[in-house]
């Protein structure tokens, strides 16, 4: 179960984030592997974690920080309770996922890189799911949807909702 | 005899409802008190006829397809497990016309076994390769290869045996083999349908590597994007090793190799092999300035092979049936087979090996039947989206490396994707810049800087603001980047920019009411 950290004592997220890390002994370049066990952990990366991370590892903050900040998938806040994104890459373009994403910003009242005011939902696009022969295609919190129509759109509304 | 029933879970046939077919048929096995056993296989890579259900009758496999939740009531009232007679019935899937015209090499497997079943693997010629290669002196595994013709079916096309010789002859306290996973480019999924669909070919080509050069230490890098090609080779690295497929005793031999996944972060830019080598130290993606090689200083510092998913899968095949029966297959300096995977706007979409040489026409219209929309076809573009777009004119265009890089395009990873006469090429132009300026990892000015000047150029011609003196400008602009980005993501993105602009200058015209592209 994932906790927003916000709601915990900093102590817990350093105690949770130097398990992580253990986890990761031994590994070789284990930075990117403990970021996403971080991630994992609490649904973002906080800030409290990385101190954590500079220690263990040896490096300086700036080293992690240069890293979370690089990758788009690291988040740096929680994200609502589902995720969904929408490929918005050159196949799925050609299949009217530009019409795709304008309908399913509208449907859910937020644009790309938000989160509902509910908390429900947060659009994020991506460029490419490898569903290029059935586009245009999206992923809802890991599950891959290929061939969006509007009846699909409805139901992934339908979905973060309830 | 327990019946078996093939339903893939590739993430293809996932997408299109794959998971509920199998949930539906399993309960109307369990209600019906038949006795069979769901196999979940990969994909044979034709995306319009899934999620394709097959079953083993007397006569061989018997398929159905596309198979929704809905249809399998009929079916079991067909008696789809002897093959009945059935509206969405397929017959032998290997007489279908699509899989009838490949010549299927590295994907021989792929969509028939059982992923995770290395039984099967082996009764489907699996492993005979490194069989072969424990037995091999390391530089006659060098040999094989270079023989072969096989080239980086990355996008580069650089000969692998020249690579992996480099490695070789190096010297060092350990080496690396590197599968570069990260397949970014849209209409591209060849890695993916392997990775979910025959993994073991992967893990066999990456310990040939490793013994030919005397590595024995592998990562396999997969972009975040595909967590189901993840999981997959997660568990199949897990059964290999406990077979001693990989370990300190590569098959019982002297040799020893070991590897393990590691997942990207969603950095486009870490496909390209320096920074995918720095992602996986631990760094920010951020390309590395070459000399020196990977393959003198790569991972860590060390000696490194970095090599696509689908050069490394087509490896075993080349030990086990040698170099001259690989090579036969082609055209010119492009030897063997190459999976094109045909996307987007298209009738009949999905992964189709071929020796080159066939023309973009007969892929195009052939093979993939035109358009889904069943508009004309307005351009296709190949090799991602660092590549070119092609017109109708340019169909004659044969499927090899020389061919089209002498029509200043390039084969890539061998994705097409198809658009019919609806799209706008400026607006696709644009979305190249774009997509540079997202994506960029920072480190050359002319990417960085330059990808935002031309979006924001291409929105001036958009607008109707000087149109000829700006088409000029993104022209030079585009030569800068060509000749002075450090890797392709900046060096590469003016072949869409500037192939839009050539082939379909009508769309760069000012339109009286032309809305700004977004």
């Amino acid at each position: 179960m994932v906790q927003p950290a916000s709601t915990q004592a900093p102590q817990d997220v350093v105690a949770r984030t130097a398990a992580v890390i253990a986890d990761a002994n031994g590994l070789e370049g284990p930075l990117l592997p403990i970021l996403h066990g971080i991630q994992e952990e609490f649904g973002f990366v906080p800030n409290e974690s990385l101190p954590v991370i500079t220690q263990a590892l040896n490096i300086s903050k700036a080293e992690v920080h240069g890293v979370v900040t690089f990758y788009h998938d690291y988040r740096r806040a929680p994200a609502g309770r589902h995720v969904l994104k929408i490929c918005r890459a050159e196949a799925c373009q050609s299949m009217g996922s530009d019409a795709v994403a304008a309908r399913i910003q509208q449907l859910l009242g937020i644009g790309f890189h938000e989160t509902a005011a509910d908390g429900s939902v947060t659009l994020e696009p991506v460029y490419c799911l490898g569903l290029c022969a059935c586009a245009p295609a999206a992923m809802l919190d890991g599950e891959v949807i290929g061939r969006l129509d509007a009846e699909k759109l409805d139901e992934i509304v339908a979905e973060v909702r309830s | 005899m327990t019946a078996v029933i093939y339903i893939p879970d590739d993430s293809g046939a996932l997408a299109l409802g794959a998971d509920r077919v199998a949930r539906v048929v399993q309960a109307g096995l369990s209600a019906r008190g038949l006795d069979a056993k769901i196999v979940r296989n990969g994909s044979r890579g034709a995306y319009f006829l899934e999620p394709m259900v097959e079953v083993e009758t007397t006569e061989g496999r018997f398929a159905y397809g596309p198979v929704s939740a809905k249809d399998v009531p009929s079916l079991f009232d067909a008696d789809f497990l002897t093959g009945g007679a059935h509206r969405l019935a397929l017959g032998d899937p290997e007489k279908i016309p699509f899989f009838a015209k490949q010549t299927r090499l590295t994907f021989a497997r792929c969509g028939i076994t059982d992923p995770l079943s290395l039984d099967d693997y082996r009764r489907h010629g699996g492993l005979a390769g490194l069989e072969k290669a424990v037995a091999m002196a390391p530089a006659d595994i060098v040999k094989t290869v270079t023989e072969s013709g096989l080239r980086g079916r990355g996008g580069a096309g650089f000969p692998t045996g020249i690579k992996w010789n480099t490695v070789l002859n190096a010297t060092a306290d350990r080496k690396y083999i590197v599968c570069n996973a990260d397949e970014g480019d849209s209409a591209t999924f060849a890695d993916r349908m392997i990775m979910e669909g025959d993994p073991f070919v992967l893990i066999e080509g990456m310990a040939i590597a490793g013994i030919a050069t005397g590595a024995t230490k592998g990562f396999v890098y997969i972009r975040s994007e595909y967590p189901h090609a993840v999981d997959k080779m997660r568990r199949a690295i897990e059964i290999a090793r406990r077979a001693g497929v990989l370990g300190t005793a590569v098959l019982g031999s002297h040799n020893a190799f070991d590897m393990e996944v590691r997942v990207g972060a969603g950095a486009y830019v870490c496909g390209e092999e320096t920074s995918l080598l720095n992602s996986l130290e631990g760094k920010r993606g951020v390309v590395r300035a070459k000399p020196p090689l990977p393959a003198i200083q790569g991972l860590f510092g060390r000696p490194t092979v970095i090599n696509n998913v689908i050069s490394l899968a087509s490896v075993p095949i080349i030990l086990d049936k040698g170099p001259t029966f690989y090579k036969d297959f082609g055209m010119g300096r492009s030897r063997g087979t190459i999976p094109i995977q045909i996307a987007g706007n298209v009738k009949y979409g999905g992964l189709f090996e071929t020796a080159f040489g066939l023309t973009l026409g007969e892929i195009v219209d052939d093979i993939g039947g035109g358009t889904a929309t069943g508009r004309p076809v307005k351009a296709v573009q190949v090799g991602g989206p660092l590549g070119a777009y092609f017109p109708r004119n340019l169909f004659d265009t044969p499927f090899d490396y020389e061919a089209f890089a002498a029509k200043d395009g390039l084969i890539g990873h061998a994705g097409i994707t198809v658009f019919d006469d609806s799209a706008d090429m400026l607006k696709m132009a644009r979305f190249a810049m774009e997509f540079c300026a997202i994506e960029s990892c920072g480190k050359c000015t002319p990417c960085r800087i330059g990808s935002t000047r031309g979006v924001e150029t291409i929105d001036k011609i958009a607008s109707g603001i000087e149109p000829q003196k700006n088409i000029e400008l993104v022209t030079d602009l585009c030569n800068t980047m060509k000749f002075g980005s450090l890797c392709a993501l900046g060096g590469f993105t003016p072949y869409p920019v500037m192939s839009a602009i050539n082939h379909f200058p009508e769309d760069f015209k000012p339109h009286p009411v032309r809305e700004a592209a977004e």
